[in-house]
């Protein structure tokens, strides 16, 4: 049913479809449960763990060493804005996943400096679905927004694409991350509107 | 303890004129869950055609009032939303909502404090509802409020905050006026600063407090910033940030 006097400004309109319930943003919103971690790339690092003991570990300097991808995606944020066409370089989780040899777990849990996590199926992290990103619009990703690197899991909303990424827990099965643990969906498909428990 | 959040009926009730930018909604909802300060509710409304516009409002009531909740809304005149609430919703009017919402940026009075909030304009809007609830919790939680506004004419919920300070020596709030030209403010004047903050952690004879944020983006950023500088630990302070689009 109508809501009475409501018709919608729907402006800037979005050059194409967006997730139902999303509104058109062409700003870069950030959102963050607490404050904003320093991480320095002299001292960061990146592992692929399994039962928390790594099966393979990065430093920055190694990471820029492996193939970088341009990519062109959307962003779609559970707190209702979509922004379109944000052009990142990073690394495919595919070529991570290379170094650790037979995966047969089926889900992986991201954690971040600063303590956040965020759970996912491994199918939605790999076959090209998912980057570690260090630009953003040609620049080195800014502090704010993850820098100096993020985990970038376009299709799905954004708090699955974890800011300020250390590690990727390979799973057995599933457990629910920082925000899942809170009422959130745990997987958060935009295009089924899965944003809460129930969705 | 997985439940779905299901949109519900909302009535309004009630409007109150708060600041010449922000109003509050009191919305009436059948069989209301419980919820706890900090948290929010999405509201939906549709278009005849079906067109639909959600978007995020943080509930400024305690929790202890029953059957309802208020929302502080303030306008964003470029908006789609906040301009709805202020210029077209009247008492009466049935709203779709879904709620509670939101868990590290909670507060309740069992889990004790001391507390320090740390608001930039409607941001104060959560924190006003863990003050309502600590105090209709009859909480004796010592609690710092920093509050930075525009203008006086911009500080919401002024008279409210004042008497909480007044008839409990555990509370104390402050509120700092960044573009006030009246030379008779006589309160602090500037953005949150260290010594606002230094102040503020000395009356709660600690550091290591229950810090939450709420306001801007760059608000908040620079407020945690000074607030891990005086030696609060990481992870006690939880931040909410109101994005720049928050219509």
């Amino acid at each position: 049913m109508a809501t009475r006097g409501f018709f919608g400004l729907r402006r800037p309109e979005p050059p194409r479809e967006i997730p139902p319930g999303q509104y058109f943003e062409t700003g870069f919103p950030t959102l963050t449960a607490g404050p904003t971690p320093r991480v320095d790339t002299d001292t960061w690092s990146f592992s692929i763990t399994r039962a928390k003991s790594p099966l393979a570990t990065w430093t920055w300097d190694q990471m820029m060493e492996l193939p970088q991808e341009k990519i062109t995606v959307d962003l779609h944020c559970v707190t209702k804005w979509s922004k379109l066409d944000s052009e990142w370089k990073g690394i495919s989780f595919d070529t991570l996943l290379e170094a650790v040899g037979e995966v047969t777990e089926e889900y992986v849990m991201i954690g971040s400096y600063g303590g956040y996590t965020t759970n996912l199926p491994l199918d939605d992290v790999t076959d090209g679905k998912a980057w570690l990103a260090f630009e953003f619009e040609g620049e080195p990703l800014e502090r704010n927004h993850g820098g100096p690197a993020r985990f970038l899991v376009p299709h799905l909303y954004l708090w699955k694409s974890a800011k300020w990424v250390n590690s990727i827990e390979l799973m057995d099965q599933d457990a629910p991350g920082f925000w899942e643990a809170s009422g959130y969906h745990m997987r958060g498909d935009p295009w089924r509107e899965e944003r809460y428990w129930g969705d | 303890m997985q439940h779905r959040v299901l949109w519900q009926k909302a009535i309004v009730e009630e409007i109150i004129d708060e600041t010449p930018r922000t109003k509050s909604f009191r919305l009436r909802i059948d069989d209301r869950p419980p919820f706890r300060s900090g948290q929010h509710y999405d509201v939906r409304l549709t278009a005849p055609d079906g067109y639909q516009a959600q978007r995020s409002y943080s509930i400024a009531s305690a929790p202890e009032s029953e059957g309802v909740i208020d929302l502080t809304i303030e306008i964003i005149e470029s908006g789609e939303v906040s301009p709805f609430f202020h210029q077209v919703v009247k008492v009466g009017d049935e709203i779709k909502m879904r709620g509670p919402i939101g868990g590290p940026f909670t507060w309740t009075s069992d889990t004790g404090g001391p507390l320090l909030l740390l608001a930039g304009g409607s941001g104060v809007v959560p924190l006003m509802s863990m003050l309502r609830h600590r105090s209709a919790a009859g909480s004796s939680v010592r609690t710092a409020l920093i509050y930075s506004a525009r203008t006086t004419v911009d500080v919401i919920y002024r008279d409210e905050l004042g008497n909480f300070e007044s008839e409990d020596t555990e509370v104390r709030s402050t509120i700092t006026l960044t573009r006030e030209d009246d030379a008779g403010w006589t309160g602090e004047r500037g953005r949150v600063s260290t010594r606002l903050i230094d102040d503020a952690l000395a009356f709660l004879k600690t550091t290591n407090a229950k810090v939450f944020v709420c306001g801007p983006d760059g608000f908040v950023e620079a407020a945690a910033e000074l607030a891990l500088a005086a030696g609060v630990p990481f992870q006690s302070i939880k931040t909410e940030r109101f994005g720049p689009s928050g219509t």
